[in-house]
């Protein structure tokens, strides 16, 4: 018990520091590429390339004035940026990094809290996030932020629908809500982003709307309302907001890569997926996972410097005509395709049952994407006509 | 209820958001990879594809003879073509009865960088200079005297030639 205690303690502080760290350097990424993609050069002066950029504006943010607007609900707009920053890091807690580490006095399962139902964890963690945002912006007393906040409330709930539900195809092929075994299940066989194509599809798209990033980040449409929900914040309480939002891209890109691309796992090889544990495996499961998390969240950046924003309408139109019907259509039918595999042909799950589900991915995919790509479901306004 | 939207009536043929996407995705893909434009200023002063114009007008410079002095001759010229009357000049004479200036001073504050000073001088001693960093840490150091004039070493501008309209 002691040692358990002490493990989960010392997991605790390395995993906020080592997010925090990342969400640092994210910041920094994130500027980079921005300038790389516009043929810039971005932040280089402070450091080594630029690398103590994000400790510069650290500090800066700490010395600046805290300012308080007069008409504003005191207590909430205290408690706003915690409100949006806790969530967004309690969500790593049930995500396993890396194979456990194994020690003089036992293995050290490397994931902070390996809850039997970590997947409804997260699920709920993730929803918790739009409080700090409606709190930020009703607080405020200002029409902009109380408009990016609203807009954000009615965002988040229209996603999270899409998102769970994407969600409960992966459960159907795990068996099983505990995130240690969704990972153990794909490092059996397939990773899930194979039969689970669409799923996929669909979470990232609910991913992005979730965390408030370009193509969705209508809550803060700078040329609509200013800067959002986070008008009247400055100094480090504007800060947590910002380190709220990378922090929700960490969690949401290891989501990713724990429920579609199976975790820590080594693609092509099983050397990884089973005892004796050593430190070489446990390092070399970390450096994959870090790898997986660091291209999604390579790939939020670049989507952000190359897409426009939704208009409102097109967003719930989309949210709620296109990926919700969608989820629910595709939960119906990998159902069936997996009741039909598993239950009637008796097929048990490996390769030969993705690959199966993987054609049915396809033969779905090809007329979705052409509706998409003509834009007969997303043009909203168009149906409306001359409204 | 509806949102007022102008709808562009744009055929299905022409409309696309997956392709469009993924297209524009390869290009943002691309530019990441290209050589930057930005010019580190300060470290980096012209690249190979830019540099400052031999025409630019900036800071004054005075030239001398080979004695170091001032060619000068107080003529009074360019006090009074410069319309912003920045440039003060009191001529003197010495026992040989050459001409000049015993205080010249432009401030550099009224100066409009015309280049008529330049232009209108005879003896090609006052020219405005290709150079622009000029910051002081007071106000009274942007009036240059004749000494400071002469000390500056920067290239003088070529100013725009008439019969050369391009500067080639």
């Amino acid at each position: 018990m002691t040692f358990f205690l002490w493990t989960s303690a010392i997991k605790v502080v390395v995993v906020f520091t080592a997010v925090m760290v990342g969400v640092a350097f994210l910041t920094w990424v994130e500027r980079r590429v921005c300038a790389w993609i516009q043929d810039r050069l971005g932040p280089n002066r402070v450091g080594p390339e630029g690398l103590l950029q994000p400790a510069a504006d650290g500090l800066k943010n700490l010395f600046k004035e805290e300012t308080l607007p007069a008409s504003s609900d005191k207590l909430l707009f205290l408690l706003a940026p915690a409100m949006s920053f806790v969530p967004a890091l309690l969500t790593i807690a049930v995500i396993p990094f890396a194979t456990p580490l194994p020690t003089a006095w036992g293995d050290v399962p490397m994931v902070v809290a390996d809850l039997p139902v970590g997947f409804l964890y997260i699920l709920a963690f993730a929803s918790l996030g739009v409080y700090g945002v409606v709190f930020a912006g009703w607080s405020s007393n200002n029409k902009y932020a109380l408009l990016g906040g609203l807009r954000s409330s009615a965002q988040m709930i229209s996603y999270e629908i899409a998102m769970g539900m994407s969600t409960v195809a992966v459960l159907l092929l795990a068996g099983n809500v505990a995130v240690s075994d969704v990972i153990a299940r794909q490092q059996e066989s397939t990773w899930f982003v194979f039969p689970l194509a669409l799923a996929y599809f669909i979470f990232i798209v609910a991913a992005f709307a979730e965390t408030n990033r370009v193509p969705f980040d209508l809550p803060e449409a700078e040329g609509e309302l200013v800067a959002g929900y986070h008008t009247e914040y400055s100094a480090m309480k504007f800060s947590m907001f910002y380190i709220a939002e990378y922090s929700n891209m960490v969690t949401a890109s290891a989501l990713m890569a724990t429920l579609f691309f199976g975790g820590y796992d080594i693609p092509l090889t099983s050397w990884d997926n089973g005892p004796p544990w050593t430190i070489a495996k446990t390092l070399a499961t970390l450096a994959m996972f870090s790898l997986k998390v660091g291209f999604f969240l390579f790939l939020y950046i670049w989507v952000r410097w190359t897409l426009p924003r939704f208009r409102y309408d097109q967003l719930m139109a989309l949210g709620w005509k296109v990926m919700l019907p969608l989820a629910l259509g595709y939960i119906t039918v990998m159902a069936s395709a997996i009741w039909l595999l598993h239950a009637r042909l008796g097929w048990t799950y490996d390769t030969r049952f993705a690959l199966a589900l993987f054609g049915l991915n396809v033969l779905l995919a090809i007329p979705l994407f052409f509706a998409l790509d003509r834009g007969h479901l997303i043009s909203g306004s168009e149906a409306r006509g001359e409204a | 209820m509806a949102i007022g939207v102008k709808v562009l009536k744009r055929p299905r043929a022409q409309t696309s958001y997956v392709r469009a996407t993924l297209k524009g995705m390869a290009l943002t893909l691309q530019h990441l990879f290209r050589p930057k434009v930005t010019m580190q200023y300060s470290e980096e002063k012209a690249t190979d594809d830019w540099a400052i114009s031999r025409r630019w007008r900036g800071t004054h410079r005075m030239l001398t003879d080979e004695q170091g002095r001032a060619k000068c001759v107080a003529c009074g010229l360019c006090p009074q073509i410069c319309p912003a009357n920045c440039i003060k000049l009191v001529p003197g004479e010495d026992e040989q009865g050459n001409r000049y200036p015993l205080i010249y001073e432009i401030d550099e504050f009224r100066c409009v960088f015309c280049g008529y000073c330049q232009e209108v001088c005879p003896e090609e001693a006052i020219h405005v200079g290709v150079h622009y960093e000029n910051a002081e840490y007071s106000r009274d150091r942007f009036v240059y005297d004749l000494e400071r004039l002469c000390a500056q070493t920067h290239a003088v501008s070529t100013l725009w030639d008439p019969s050369d309209p391009k500067g080639e």
